[in-house]
């Protein structure tokens, strides 16, 4: 039986999607900043700031932002339920990895807030 | 299901493959860029907080430290990419077989080393 109560979406197939959704955002808005930054290689503040003006922009860094917290947290939980395991720490290894975890889910939820309040403050 | 069955996922008495390598710079990346999204984030609120402070980082990234840490998080961010899109077109079906696994892992180092050695020359 595998225990999946700190896994994302609580099912393996649920994350493996999330996983790739995600990834494919995070792909299409590295492609969209990147080339941004690209094509304008002596930048100023007005059209940086223009662009994060436009309401289409600020909900695709938002998604992007959330993309990162939900496909962040997939990865993480792969990496320690594979690397901080019983058979290598014993008892210690679930706290360890709920503490991860939390710890996790707290500085997550801050960057998406302190997102919001970038993007639309002020 | 029996707890004491056999089982050797001990990293250290295994010798990793190319797919391996490729798998665990995977991992690693991803974990450096949840630090990285702190230093992005950051970024992006001061770049867009006035024009005195979008200034400063402008002038903060002709130092040699701070294009070294950006280049650090977008090489991981380049390598990641890559070796993602390489598991969406596993996912099609495509390069599953051992030797295609082998030679799709061997490609994710070619380009991401392209890759990165671009974003070099980029930024400096």
């Amino acid at each position: 039986m595998v225990r999946a109560a700190t896994s994302f979406g609580r099912s393996g197939v649920s994350d493996w999607i999330v996983q790739r959704f995600s990834a494919v955002i995070l792909a299409g808005y590295t492609v969209f900043i990147v080339g941004f930054l690209m094509l304008n290689p002596g930048l100023d503040y007005a059209t940086w700031h223009a662009l994060f003006s436009c309401t289409a922009v600020r909900i695709f860094t938002l998604l992007a932002l959330l993309s990162v917290a939900a496909h962040g947290w997939i990865g993480l939980w792969a990496v320690i339920t594979d690397y901080l395991t019983e058979r290598v720490l014993g008892c210690k290894a679930l706290p360890l990895r709920m503490f991860i975890l939390a710890t996790y889910a707290i500085i997550t939820f801050a960057y998406v807030a302190w997102g919001i309040q970038i993007l639309w403050g002020k | 299901m029996n707890k004491n069955r056999p089982v050797n996922l001990d990293l250290s008495t295994i010798t990793l493959p190319v797919t391996g390598y490729v798998s665990i710079l995977h991992r690693l990346s991803g974990v450096v860029m949840l630090v990285g999204v702190l230093a992005l984030i950051w970024l992006l609120q001061a770049t867009l907080k006035s024009a005195e402070d979008f200034a400063s980082v402008q002038k903060c990234f002709t130092s040699i430290g701070a294009k070294i840490v950006i280049w650090g998080i977008l090489s991981a961010l380049a390598y990641h990419l890559v070796a993602g899109i390489r598991h969406l077109i596993m996912d099609m079906g495509i390069g599953e077989t051992l030797e295609g696994g082998r030679r799709g892992a061997k490609l994710v180092l070619v380009i991401a080393t392209l890759l990165i050695a671009g974003l070099g020359v980029w930024l400096w």
